[in-house]
C-alpha cells in the first residue's frame, strides 16, 4: 500500500516509470522514442529518467543494465542541446565509470558518449577525459563495425569542435588513435578514420615520433584493393577509398621518406590499378614536396617512370606516367633553394635527355615517340625547363629533318618539333633577345617552307600547323618570312580537290593569322585574291565556266576565310559586293550557284565579324543595304530582265541571302538595331528607298500591296532581319517557359487523338523538344531557359500515358511516338527512375510500324541498356527478338539503330543473356551481308560481343 | 604452348617492337549514307575488321605492329573470296599460329558465310611459313584449336576491345 501512495505522488513519473519498464523489462522498443519526445516537450527532465531508470542501471544482470544504459543513450542522443553543464560532467563520469562494465553494455555507452560529444555544454577538460578512458579502457578493434564506427564519430565529433583542448593532450592523441584504428578493415570506418588522419596532418595535431607509425597505420592499405559487393546498400565505391587515402600519403612532406619508396615498389606491380593509382599518388604529392624530399629517390622515380612510358602497358598508364614526370619537373622548378645548394632540375633534366636523345636520333626511329612525350611532359611544367629541353633537342630534330629523305619520317620529326614549339607558347618572355627560339628561327622557317612544297599532303598538314605556331610567338617572324608564308598560302588556297584536307588548313591557318598580321595580309593576300576574282569575272563574261568555277569558288572562300581583322574585313566585304554587283550588271553569264557562293562568303565574313561590335556594325551598315539594293531593283516589274535578276528571285538564292541578313543582325546592339529598323522597317511599309545606295526604280517598292510576286517574295528578307532583332525574338516567340506554352501543348495533345492530324502533332514533339540552330537560339537572342526540358518531362508525360490508355487502337502510335520524342531528348539521370513505368510503353513503340517512332525509341533505349542494365534485364525476351526484327527493317538507319542496342545487350547480366547466344549470334549473320557497309559495321561489333559472352578470356 | 600473353609474362620474343601508326577512322562517304546504292565489301573494310586484333605478346594492335597491312588483303566480293596474308615481327615468331588463328577466327565471326577466307604468312617472312599456313587452312584443326579452353581464351583475349 505504502508503494502504492508513493507512486500516487509522483503522477506525472508515473508514466515515465512505466514507458521505462516496457523498454527495458518489457524489451520493446517504442517507448524510447515516447521517452525522449516527453523529455523535448519538457514534460520530465533527463535526471528524472535516471532516476526512472534507477536500479536496471545497477542490475546485476549485465543484459537488463545494457538496456537501460540503452534507453538513456537514445534518450541523450535526442536530447543533447537540452542538457545543463551539471548534469553533462555527472553523465560523463557515469559513462566514463561504465565502459569498464561487461562488453554487453559498451555499444550503449558508446552511443551515450557520442551524444555527450555533441553537447554545447560539455565543460573544458571533458573531451580529453573521455578520450583518455577509450584509449586506455576499450580494444576499439574487436567491436562490432557499428560500435567502431561509433567510436571514429566521438572522435570526429570532438575534433570539430575541441580542437584546443585535443592538442593539449600532445602525440598521445595521436598514438592513442593509431592504436585504435590499427587493423581496420570495414570501408565505411576506413573512409572516417582516413578523414580523421587528414585533419590530424593538415590542422598540424602533433606526430611527435608516430610519424612513421601513422604512416604504416594508413599506408598499409595501398593501393586499395577493394570491390563493393552487389547490391551494396551503403554505396561506397573502390574510387572513394582511393581518394580518401591518397589525401591523406599526400598531405604531407613528413610521409616523403616512406611513401616515396613504396610508391616506386608499387608503380612495377603487374596489376594495372596499382600502377595507375601509384602514379596518381606520385602527382599529388609533387604539390606539397620540394627539391628535399625528392632528392634521394629521383633517379629511380624517373627510372620507373621511363619504364612505364616506354612500355605503354596500357594509354591511362602512360597518360598517368606523363603527367608525373611533369609534376615532379613542375616540383623541382618551383622549389626555394638555400643559395649554396645545388639545383637538382638541371641534373634531374639532364638525366632525361640522355635518355630519351639517343632514341630520337636512331634511324629506324623506334621508341621516338615515347621519348618524345617525356620530354615533352617535362618541358611543359615550366618556362625553365621548356628553354633547358628544346635548346638541347631542337637542334638535334632540325638536324633529323635533314637526314632522313622519306616524307613519313619528316613528318614524324616535325610533328615533335610542333610539339616542342606549342609548349613554347605558355610561357611569355619579358626580354626579347631572351626568348629561345630566336636563335632557331631561320632553320625553323626554311624547313617550314619545305613541308609546306613537299608532294606529301600529310607533311603539309603538320608545315601549316606548325607555320601558325610559329606564327603565335610575340615578335618572332620578320616581315619577309611573312611574306613568303604568305605566298605558300595562297598557293595553298587553290590546291584542286585531292587535297580538300590541306587547303581547308591553309584556309584556317590564314584565318588565324591575319588576326596578329593585318597588314601583311592586306599587302600580300587580298590584292592578288582581288586579282584572281576579277579574272574569274572575264572567264565568267566569257561563259568560260567549267574550267574557272572551282578557282572562283576557292577564291571567295578564300577572301572570307582571311577576314578575321577589322581592318582586313574594311577591304575584303567592299571586295565582294562589288563582285556581286557586278553579277548583277549583266554582262557576266552567273548561275544560281556563283550567287549563293557569294552570298555564303558574305555570311562567313559576317560570323568573323559578329565578336567585335565595331565590325559587326560596319558589315551590317554595308551590306545589307547593298543586298537589299539588289533584291529590291531585281524584283522591278522591267522589261528585258537580265538572268541574274531572275536568278536573285531564286529561292535558293533568297535563302541565302536571309542568312547573310540574319548573321549580319543577331550580334547588333539594341541602339544600333533600332537605328536600322528605322531605314528597314519604312523600306518595306511605306517604299522608302532613300537609304539605299542606288535607288532610282522605275516604280515604287510595295511588297505589302503590289500584286507582283518578285516583291512579295522579298518580305522573306524583312523577315530575315525581323526575327534577328534583340527585343521581339524573347517576347513573342520562346513560349517556351511561357504559361501560354501549356494550353499550345494541350492542344497539341489533344490532337495526338485526331487519326490524319495525330502523325504531325506527335513530331510536334520533338520540334519541341530539340535544339535549333538557326533561330531561338542563345545567339538569335531568344531566351532559353534551362531544364525546360525536365519540366516539360514532368509537365506532359503523365497525361501522354493517360491519353496513350485510352486512345483508340488506331491513334495509340501517334502517343507513342510523341512519348518517344519527349523521352529521346530528355537527360538520362532525370528519365531513369521513372524507367520501369514507362519501360512497357517504350517497348510497344517498338512494334509501331512507322520508322521515325522506331528510330526514336531505338535511341532512346540504347543508352539506358548501358545504364540501367539490371531494369532492363527483366524483359531481356522482348528486347531480343524486337531488336532482331528491326535489324532487318527496310530503312538503313533503324538497322543500324537496332544493330547498337543488340551490342548494348551485351552489358545486362551475363547468365541472363546466355540463353540467347546461339540464337542471336545466328540471326546477326544475315545483317553480316548487309547491302550498306554502315551497317554491317554494326553488325560485326555486336556479334563480335555477343561471341565473347560467357566465353573464357572475355 | 601459348603463354599467357601481356606484361610480365616472362621473357618477350621481340620486347622492342617497331611501333606504327594507326589509320584512322573510314571516312563516311555521301554514297554510304544513300539507302539506296550498294556498298561493296572492299579491303579497307577487311582490313578494319582486323587491324584492331590485339596482338598476344604485346598491348598493342596488329596494325599498330604492322603485321597486318591494307595492301595484304585481297579481296572480291561478287566471287565471295578473301585472302590476307600477315607478317610475323620476327621469322622465328613463336605466335605466328595464334595470330593466324585470331585472324580467321575474327573473319569467321565478321564475314557473311558465302566468303571463301584463305589467311596465311606473308611468303618469305617466317621460318615455317608452310607448316603455318597448312594448319591454318585445315578447317578441322582450326575446329579442334577453338574447342580447346586455353586457346580459346587467348583468341578472345586478342579480340577483346581495348580498355
Amino acid at each position: 500500500m505504502a508503494a502504492a501512495a508513493a507512486l500516487e505522488a509522483v503522477a506525472p513519473t508515473g508514466a515515465l516509470w512505466g514507458l521505462v519498464q516496457d523498454f527495458v523489462m518489457g524489451q520493446q522498443e517504442g517507448p524510447a522514442d515516447q521517452v525522449a519526445a516527453d523529455v523535448k516537450s519538457g514534460s520530465y527532465t533527463v535526471l528524472q529518467v535516471v532516476e526512472a531508470l534507477g536500479s536496471s542501471l545497477e542490475n546485476p544482470e549485465p543484459r537488463t543494465r545494457a538496456r537501460g544504459i540503452q534507453l538513456l543513450s537514445q534518450v541523450l542522443l535526442q536530447c543533447h542541446s537540452l542538457l545543463l553543464e551539471k548534469e553533462v560532467i555527472h553523465l560523463i563520469l557515469f559513462y566514463e565509470n561504465r565502459l569498464k562494465d561487461h562488453h554487453l553494455v559498451i555499444p550503449s555507452v558508446l552511443q551515450g558518449l557520442r551524444a555527450l560529444s555533441l553537447c554545447v555544454a560539455l565543460p573544458p577538460g571533458l573531451a580529453v577525459s573521455v578520450l583518455k578512458a577509450i584509449f586506455q579502457e576499450v580494444h576499439v578493434q574487436s567491436l562490432p563495425q557499428v560500435d567502431r564506427h561509433t567510436v571514429y564519430s566521438i572522435i570526429t565529433n570532438f575534433m570539430r569542435t575541441r580542437e584546443e583542448e585535443l592538442k593539449g593532450l600532445g602525440a598521445d592523441f595521436t598514438f592513442g588513435f593509431i592504436q585504435m584504428m590499427d587493423g581496420e578493415k570495414d570501408p565505411r570506418n576506413l573512409l572516417v578514420a582516413f578523414r580523421i588522419v587528414h585533419d590530424l596532418i593538415s590542422r598540424d595535431y602533433s606526430l611527435g615520433p608516430f610519424v612513421e607509425e601513422l604512416f604504416e597505420v594508413t599506408s598499409c592499405y595501398f593501393p586499395i584493393d577493394f570491390t563493393p559487393p552487389p547490391n551494396d546498400p551503403h554505396g561506397i565505391q573502390r574510387e572513394d577509398l582511393i581518394l580518401s587515402l591518397r589525401a591523406v600519403l599526400a598531405s604531407t612532406p613528413r610521409f616523403a621518406e616512406f611513401l616515396l619508396p613504396l610508391l616506386i615498389e608499387k608503380v612495377d606491380s603487374e596489376i594495372l590499378s596499382a600502377k595507375l593509382d601509384s602514379l596518381q599518388t606520385l602527382n599529388a604529392c609533387c604539390a606539397v614536396y620540394g627539391q628535399k624530399e625528392l632528392k634521394d629517390f629521383l633517379p629511380s622515380l624517373w627510372a620507373s617512370v621511363r619504364r612505364e612510358v616506354f612500355q605503354t602497358a596500357s594509354e591511362r598508364v602512360e597518360a598517368d606516367g606523363l603527367a608525373a614526370l611533369h609534376s615532379l619537373t613542375a616540383c623541382l622548378s618551383r622549389s626555394v633553394l638555400r643559395a649554396d645548394a645545388e639545383d637538382l632540375l638541371d641534373s634531374f633534366l639532364s638525366n632525361i635527355l640522355q635518355d630519351c636523345r639517343h632514341h630520337l636520333c636512331e634511324p629506324d626511329m623506334k621508341l621516338v615517340w615515347p621519348s618524345a612525350k617525356l620530354l615533352q611532359a617535362a618541358a611543359g611544367a615550366s618556362a625553365r625547363a621548356c628553354d633547358h629541353i628544346t635548346s638541347n633537342v631542337l637542334p638535334l630534330l632540325l638536324e633529323q629533318f635533314h637526314k632522313h629523305s622519306q616524307s613519313n619520317q619528316r613528318r614524324t620529326i616535325l610533328e615533335m618539333i610542333l610539339g616542342f614549339l606549342k609548349l613554347h607558347q605558355k610561357w611569355s618572355y619579358e626580354d626579347k633577345d631572351e626568348r629561345p627560339l630566336n636563335v632557331f628561327k631561320d632553320q625553323l622557317c626554311s624547313l617550314v617552307f619545305m613541308a609546306l612544297t613537299d608532294p606529301n599532303t600529310q607533311l603539309q598538314l603538320v608545315g601549316i600547323r606548325t607555320l601558325v605556331v610559329l606564327g603565335a610567338q610575340p615578335d618572332l617572324l620578320s616581315s619577309e618570312d611573312l611574306e613568303l608564308a604568305v605566298g605558300h598560302l595562297y598557293r595553298l588556297s587553290f590546291l584542286e580537290e585531292d587535297s580538300q584536307s590541306c587547303r581547308a588548313a591553309a584556309l584556317e591557318a590564314s584565318g588565324a593569322l591575319a588576326t596578329l598580321y593585318p597588314v601583311a595580309f592586306s599587302s600580300h593576300l587580298v590584292p592578288k585574291l582581288a586579282e584572281e576574282l576579277g579574272r574569274g569575272e572575264l572567264d565568267l563574261a566569257r561563259g568560260d565556266e567549267s574550267t574557272k568555277c572551282s578557282r572562283h569558288l576557292h577564291c571567295l572562300q578564300a577572301l572570307s576565310a582571311v577576314s578575321t581583322h577589322p581592318s582586313i574585313v574594311k577591304e575584303t566585304l567592299p571586295l565582294l559586293l562589288q563582285h556581286l554587283c557586278q553579277m548583277n550588271k549583266g554582262n557576266m553569264v552567273a548561275g544560281t550557284n556563283e550567287v549563293i557562293a557569294v552570298c555564303q562568303s558574305l555570311q562567313q565574313v559576317a560570323e568573323k565579324c559578329q565578336q567585335d561590335p565595331e565590325s559587326c556594325w560596319y558589315f551590317h551598315q554595308t551590306a545589307v543595304p547593298c543586298l537589299l539594293a539588289l533584291a529590291v531593283q531585281a524584283s522591278m516589274p522591267e522589261k528585258g530582265h537580265s538572268v541574274l535578276r531572275k536568278v536573285l528571285l531564286e529561292d535558293e538564292v533568297l535563302a541565302a541571302m536571309v542568312s547573310v541578313i540574319g548573321t549580319a543582325t543577331t550580334h547588333l546592339s539594341p541602339d544600333l538595331a533600332a537605328q536600322s529598323v528605322a531605314h528597314i522597317v519604312p523600306l518595306f511599309l511605306d517604299g522608302n528607298v532613300s537609304f539605299l545606295p542606288e535607288n532610282s526604280f522605275p516604280c515604287r517598292f510595295q511588297p505589302f500591296q503590289d500584286g507582283s510576286s518578285g516583291q512579295r517574295r522579298l518580305v522573306a528578307l524583312l523577315m530575315a532581319f525581323v526575327c534577328s532583332l534583340p527585343r521581339n525574338v524573347t517576347k513573342a516567340l520562346v513560349l517556351r517557359y511561357h504559361p501560354l506554352s501549356s494550353c499550345l501543348t494541350e492542344q497539341l495533345m489533344g490532337l495526338l487523338g485526331d487519326p490524319e492530324l495525330g502523325p504531325a502533332a506527335a513530331d510536334g514533339f520533338s520540334l519541341l523538344m530539340s535544339d535549333c540552330t538557326d533561330v531561338l537560339t542563345r545567339a538569335g537572342h531568344a531566351e532559353v531557359r534551362i531544364m525546360f526540358r525536365q519540366r516539360f518531362f514532368t509537365d506532359n508525360v503523365p497525361a501522354l500515358v493517360q491519353g496513350f490508355h485510352a486512345a483508340s487502337q488506331d491513334v495509340k502510335p501517334n502517343y507513342l511516338k510523341g512519348l518517344s520524342h519527349v523521352l529521346n531528348r530528355l537527360p538520362k539521370p532525370v528519365l531513369l527512375p521513372e524507367l520501369p513505368t514507362l519501360l512497357s510503353l517504350l517497348l510497344e513503340a517498338l512494334s509501331c510500324s512507322d520508322c521515325v517512332v522506331q528510330l526514336s525509341t531505338l535511341s532512346c533505349l540504347q543508352p539506358l541498356l548501358l545504364e540501367a542494365p539490371q531494369v532492363m534485364s527483366l524483359h531481356v525476351d522482348t528486347l531480343v527478338t524486337k531488336f532482331l526484327n528491326l535489324s532487318s527493317s527496310p530503312s538503313m538507319a533503324v538497322r543500324i539503330a537496332a544493330l547498337q542496342c543488340m551490342h548494348a545487350l551485351t552489358r545486362l547480366p551475363t547468365p541472363v543473356l546466355l540463353p540467347y547466344k546461339p540464337q542471336v549470334i545466328r540471326a546477326l549473320a544475315k545483317p553480316l551481308d548487309d547491302k550498306k557497309r554502315l551497317v554491317r559495321k554494326e553488325a560485326v561489333s555486336a556479334r563480335g560481343e555477343w561471341f565473347l559472352l560467357g566465353s573464357p578470356g572475355s | 604452348m601459348v603463354g599467357g600473353g601481356g606484361v610480365g609474362g616472362g621473357l618477350l620474343e621481340n620486347a622492342n617492337p617497331l611501333i606504327y601508326e594507326r589509320s584512322g577512322e573510314r571516312p563516311v562517304t555521301a554514297g554510304e549514307e544513300d539507302e539506296q546504292v550498294p556498298d561493296s565489301i572492299d579491303a579497307r573494310e577487311i582490313f578494319d575488321l582486323i587491324r584492331s586484333i590485339n596482338d598476344p605478346e604485346h598491348p598493342l594492335t596488329l596494325e599498330e605492329l604492322n603485321v597486318v597491312e591494307q595492301v595484304r588483303v585481297q579481296v572480291s566480293d561478287p566471287e565471295s573470296t578473301v585472302a590476307v596474308a600477315f607478317t610475323p615481327t620476327i621469322p622465328h615468331c613463336s605466335m605466328a599460329t595464334l595470330i593466324g588463328l585470331s585472324i580467321k577466327v575474327k573473319l569467321l565471326r565478321s564475314l557473311p558465310q558465302r566468303f571463301k577466307m584463305d589467311v596465311h604468312i606473308t611468303p618469305g617472312t617466317h621460318a615455317s611459313e608452310h607448316a603455318v599456313n597448312k594448319q591454318l587452312a585445315d578447317k578441322e584443326r582450326v575446329a579442334a584449336a577453338l574447342e580447346n579452353t586455353h586457346l580459346l581464351e587467348v583468341v578472345n583475349q586478342c579480340l577483346s576491345a581495348r580498355s
